[in-house]
């Protein structure tokens, strides 16, 4: 199977296998009109198979939603054909802004102008707890 | 620039500061009586918490000071729509210090983080309520002389009650505490603070339903209320509100230097013919309360 090089883009290596139809969706990269293409089982060394995305154009990509779902991921900023940058992601520590506290209680609910925020309590079990109530956050919107 | 939202934002070395400075007001409260001369403590009560805000008030009385604020929100600009960012920041152009009340949680980290002046946590919602755990702590240290080394009953509702909560992230801190969880199985303590607190930290406890087998284990007892709406079922309350009631045929089975605590106010928990008993702590525990928010007050104020 031949896929065309990307000249300036990003490319997304090292996606579970299985994860990478979330990805394509949460980051709604549908939504672009450059092209886009999507790699599923392919082999690997390290993780047996992976999949994988190739965008043909430079975009911003929220990392830390990217960490959330599947932390693990290759960021390749691809110019000129050459790799420019690569950012292997991790679980962000703290998230902003992306996820909302489910608990009516929480001061977030009635703050005007307060960014939500979670931070990261057990990075085993992927459990992030809302700073101001100390909610677990439900990430499965993200998922 | 320092606020105190959460018992953990002090460090242990705080902590025994704190009882220190404590101790020495209630040895010779004049030599503190005029520490905050000329210094505004603001009472933000966004809820009414009659007792509370009197221990903040009379601690910054005591000291010298003087106190302004609302008791609850509907007297305040917060009833107009006022977010609470705003309100701290125009206080804090009338108050040297700022002690929130308020039943949203997170509301008063959310203040310190727009407050010119320190920021305490008087209580928010069902979350935190650090200077309860401070008053606590304080009794304990008056009553038994140490902290290392005890056998912590906690009884009652346990699921919800946040000063166990914040008492249990206290004691972990010291050497060769245990805990003993007394409590229906519906209000047992909840999984996160196990994990968190009591298993990462090795803290040996157990959970029981039953006050009687344990009591005599016990260096301290904390009471607290279970309050019949957690219950799922009636039936279910009926038959367990009596085995968390706390009355003096209990406690001939308990060590004669038995402390019994409850952050107030009690409903039925602890029955009135306890009070006499010389192991009752509750009321001495409301006076170590205010000297503990005195000390706060200083050390916050820097004075």
């Amino acid at each position: 199977m031949i896929i065309g090089q990307i000249i300036n883009g990003i490319v997304l290596d090292h996606i579970t296998a299985g994860r990478g139809v979330d990805i394509y969706e949460t980051l709604r990269l549908g939504e672009l009109d450059c092209t886009v293409a999507m790699i599923f089982n392919a082999d690997s060394v390290k993780m047996g198979k992976k999949d994988i995305i190739k965008i043909g154009t430079p975009i911003d990509i929220d990392l830390d939603v990217l960490g959330i779902i599947d932390p693990g991921i290759t960021v390749n900023y691809i110019r000129n054909g050459e790799v420019a940058k690569r950012e292997r992601i991790s679980l962000p520590a703290t998230i902003r802004g992306i996820l909302k506290c489910k608990n009516p209680r929480c001061i977030t609910t009635t703050e005007q102008g307060l960014t939500q925020e979670f931070r990261l309590c057990d990075e085993e079990n992927k459990v992030y707890r809302c700073v101001y109530c100390e909610t677990k956050a439900d990430t499965s919107s993200l998922k | 620039m320092r606020s105190v939202i959460d018992i953990m934002d002090l460090s242990v070395g705080e902590i025994d500061s704190l009882i220190e400075t404590a101790e020495s007001i209630i040895k010779d409260p004049a030599a503190y009586s005029e520490k905050c001369r000329g210094k505004k403590l603001a009472t933000l009560f966004y809820e009414p918490s009659t007792r509370t805000r009197l221990s903040f008030e009379a601690a910054m009385y005591e000291l010298g000071g003087q106190v302004l604020g609302f008791s609850e929100a509907s007297s305040s600009s917060v009833s107009k729509g006022e977010s609470v960012a705003d309100t701290v920041r125009v206080v804090g152009c009338y108050a040297d210090i700022i002690a929130m009340r308020h039943p949203k949680e997170g509301a008063p980290l959310v203040a310190s983080r727009y407050s010119s002046v320190p920021v305490i946590n008087a209580g928010d919602g069902g979350h935190n309520h650090p200077t309860q755990t401070l008053a606590d702590l304080l009794t304990i240290k008056r009553e038994k002389g140490r902290f290392d080394g005890l056998t912590v009953g906690l009884c009652g509702d346990l699921k919800f009650g946040r000063t166990v909560h914040s008492l249990i992230s206290a004691m972990s801190r010291y050497e060769n505490v245990r805990f003993v969880m007394i409590s229906p199985v519906e209000l047992r303590i909840p999984d996160y603070v196990k994990i968190n607190t009591l298993d990462k930290n090795k803290i040996p406890y157990i959970e029981v339903t039953d006050l009687e087998s344990v009591i005599g284990e016990l260096d301290v007892l904390y009471m607290t209320r279970v309050q019949k709406e957690r219950f799922f079922n009636e039936a279910d309350y009926i038959r367990l509100k009596d085995s968390y009631i706390l009355t003096s045929e209990k406690l001939a089975g308990a060590k004669a230097d038995l402390s019994v605590m409850h952050p107030l106010p009690r409903v039925n928990e602890i029955s009135t013919d306890v009070d006499s008993d010389p192991r009752a702590c509750y009321f001495k525990q409301v006076l170590y309360g205010k000297y503990m928010r005195m000390a706060l007050i200083l050390m916050l104020l820097g004075v």
